[in-house]
């Protein structure tokens, strides 16, 4: 099957930095295919290049097929990009229902009616309150964000993707700020999504890489180390000098 | 929800008896005073729409709101001299022409001035419009066909329908139902799924970017939109004064609708109108003690920004229980 996300040769300089160095990879349709790499490896770099934020400075992106290297970030997403944020970035005057009901309004599309009665579209919200039912926020509908615990926004960001219906979802350090508890929901949540989007997730925490990722890369000072499943990765010296360390065992 | 429309029934038929009522009082010039606080009102809350609504903080406003008073002069002055502007469009005191005129030509000058400003954001934003208000200022300063710094006198009211434009209470109620029919537009503006978009872009435009919005286009729609609606301000106020000048696009009045804004209640559909209305009062009431009535103004508005969250509408909010 051919790949939904394909990068050729990919690069990002900053001067005389080469923050990301000819990186090349696929993520197949239903995988999860992990990012992994010491601080300041150019994790950051490469996702907001895959998701249009950063021109690129050479080689390719291809999503489902699409040469999307020169489009927005807004065509990206509207031909199946999705994206969660490292550090939680959310409508925080906004309750969690209207938060998710902007994500699916965005995907349907309207912004430029002027005269609708937005409250009345109903769609918009019956699909808002199915993907809260039976979430962990299926409670806190009506909170405004801004009061929300870190968890739960990390909870929301999720659906706010998910509710893209993106075909390659970008997960940017999903892990970062959770507790122990709160981490293992998130894996739960993430392996029971797994089947609706191939994901790229970029994460520190090994357990929750480990636990999720059907293939493994390692990216070190902007280039691709290694590449495999995850006990190739575990075996890898090169990969345990590099990156993984003596304390891993 | 019927409550809230009761109450601007309320106040409708309160501001629709000025006229009367004030000349039963002998305080006619009441009537001009409380019509141009509801044109003011209108021009701030045609701001307050990207500034409260959507996060850009325009400091060129008065432009666009002066543009559209320009609007109506220049074709008051073609119609009196039997030219034509630009040797092809006639001019006309015809309200029901020069009105939509006003909102068109101040529609397109904001789409070329946002075009470009809203490239950028936070302080170069600012500095952007401030800079293009300045420049209309300037070139409208040059124009001696139009008055040059003096402006235009228009000696002749507008036409509207074989009403008597020339009677204060009949213009005034003109006035009244043109910013009835303004609020009621916002009112519909920020409900609907535009408007959410636009509240969701000045929360966290990144957010939104990554959902897939277009939010520069969506922007600058809300930013014509606004700038529209000063236009048709503007409009009105030269035909309520019958004088259009540069200083209706000087950078202070930018500044004297932001300051109505703020004192009003930044992000409210009422606020911008109870800024004017406010601002007006201080200034006129302030200006028979001291020349220097701006000094205790900026006093107010510092105490009103520090001590009530969210202006004159929030501390109404807090002290009569509650958000709705």
């Amino acid at each position: 099957m051919s790949p939904v996300l394909q990068i050729d040769g990919l690069v990002k300089r900053f001067g005389g930095l080469v923050a990301t160095d000819a990186v090349s990879l696929t993520v197949a349709p239903g995988e999860i295919h992990a990012l992994i790499g010491p601080n300041g490896a150019g994790k950051s770099t490469l996702i907001n290049q895959i998701c249009g934020e950063m021109r690129s400075n050479g080689g390719t992106i291809h999503l489902a097929g699409r040469d999307i290297t020169h489009l927005r970030a807004a065509e990206r997403v509207s031909l199946g990009l999705g994206r969660t944020f490292q550090i939680t970035s959310l409508l925080d005057d906004m309750t969690v229902r209207q938060n998710l009901g902007m994500a699916i309004q965005a995907r349907r599309g309207g912004h430029s009616r002027l005269f609708d009665i937005a409250a009345s579209r109903v769609k918009i919200w019956e699909e808002a309150d199915e993907a809260l039912a039976g979430s962990g926020l299926e409670g806190s509908a009506e909170h405004r964000v801004a009061d929300l615990a870190h968890g739960e926004k990390k909870q929301l960001e999720l659906l706010m993707a998910f509710a893209l219906r993106p075909k390659l979802m970008l997960l940017d350090e999903p892990m970062a700020g959770l507790g122990h508890l709160e981490s293992q929901e998130m894996i739960a949540t993430l392996r029971a999504t797994r089947g609706d989007a191939a994901m790229l997730l970029v994460e520190h925490d090994m357990e929750a890489v480990f636990a999720l990722a059907d293939r493994i890369s390692v990216l070190v000072y902007g280039r691709i180390v290694a590449s495999g499943t995850a006990d190739e990765i575990r075996a890898n010296p090169a990969v345990r000098e590099a990156y993984l360390g003596e304390e891993d065992a | 929800m019927s409550r809230a429309h009761l109450g601007l029934i309320a106040v409708f038929i309160l501001l629709a008896l000025v006229p009367p009522v004030a000349e039963a009082l002998g305080q006619s010039s009441m009537i001009r005073l409380i019509g141009q606080v509801l044109i003011l009102g209108m021009a701030a809350a045609s701001l307050n729409f990207i500034l409260g609504y959507g996060g850009m903080v325009s400091f060129g406003h008065a432009a666009f709101y002066g543009i559209g008073g320009y609007v109506v002069g220049m074709l008051y002055h073609h119609h009196d001299a039997g030219t034509a502007f630009l040797g092809i469009i006639p001019g006309t005191t015809q309200m029901l022409i020069t009105v939509p005129a006003a909102i068109f030509v101040s529609g397109l000058a904001a789409l070329l001035v946002g075009a470009l400003a809203l490239r950028t954001g936070g302080v170069q934003f600012i500095m952007i419009t401030l800079a293009f208000a300045q420049m209309f200022f300037f070139l409208f300063v040059s124009l001696k066909t139009y008055g040059g710094e003096d402006g235009i006198m228009v000696r002749r009211s507008n036409e509207l329908l074989g009403l008597n434009l020339r009677d204060v209470p009949t213009l005034y109620w003109v006035v009244l139902t043109c910013a009835a029919g303004y609020y009621l537009f916002l009112r519909r503006l920020v409900n609907s799924s535009f408007g959410q978009t636009i509240a969701g872009i000045r929360q966290n435009e990144r957010r939104m970017a990554a959902m897939g919005v277009d939010t520069y286009r969506t922007k600058l729609l809300a930013f014509v939109l606004s700038g529209a609606g000063a236009g048709f301000a503007g409009a009105l106020m030269v035909i309520f004064l019958r004088f259009a000048s540069p200083d209706m696009m000087h950078w202070t009045k930018s500044g004297e609708l932001m300051v109505m804004v703020i004192l009003g209640g930044v992000g409210t559909l009422a606020g911008p109108f109870i800024g004017a209305g406010a601002l007006f009062t201080l200034e006129t009431t302030l200006g028979r003690f001291t020349e220097h009535w701006a000094l205790p103004v900026g006093i107010i508005l510092l105490i009103v920004v520090l001590a009530t969250k969210g202006g004159i509408i929030g501390l109404v909010q807090r002290l009569f229980g509650g958000r709705k």
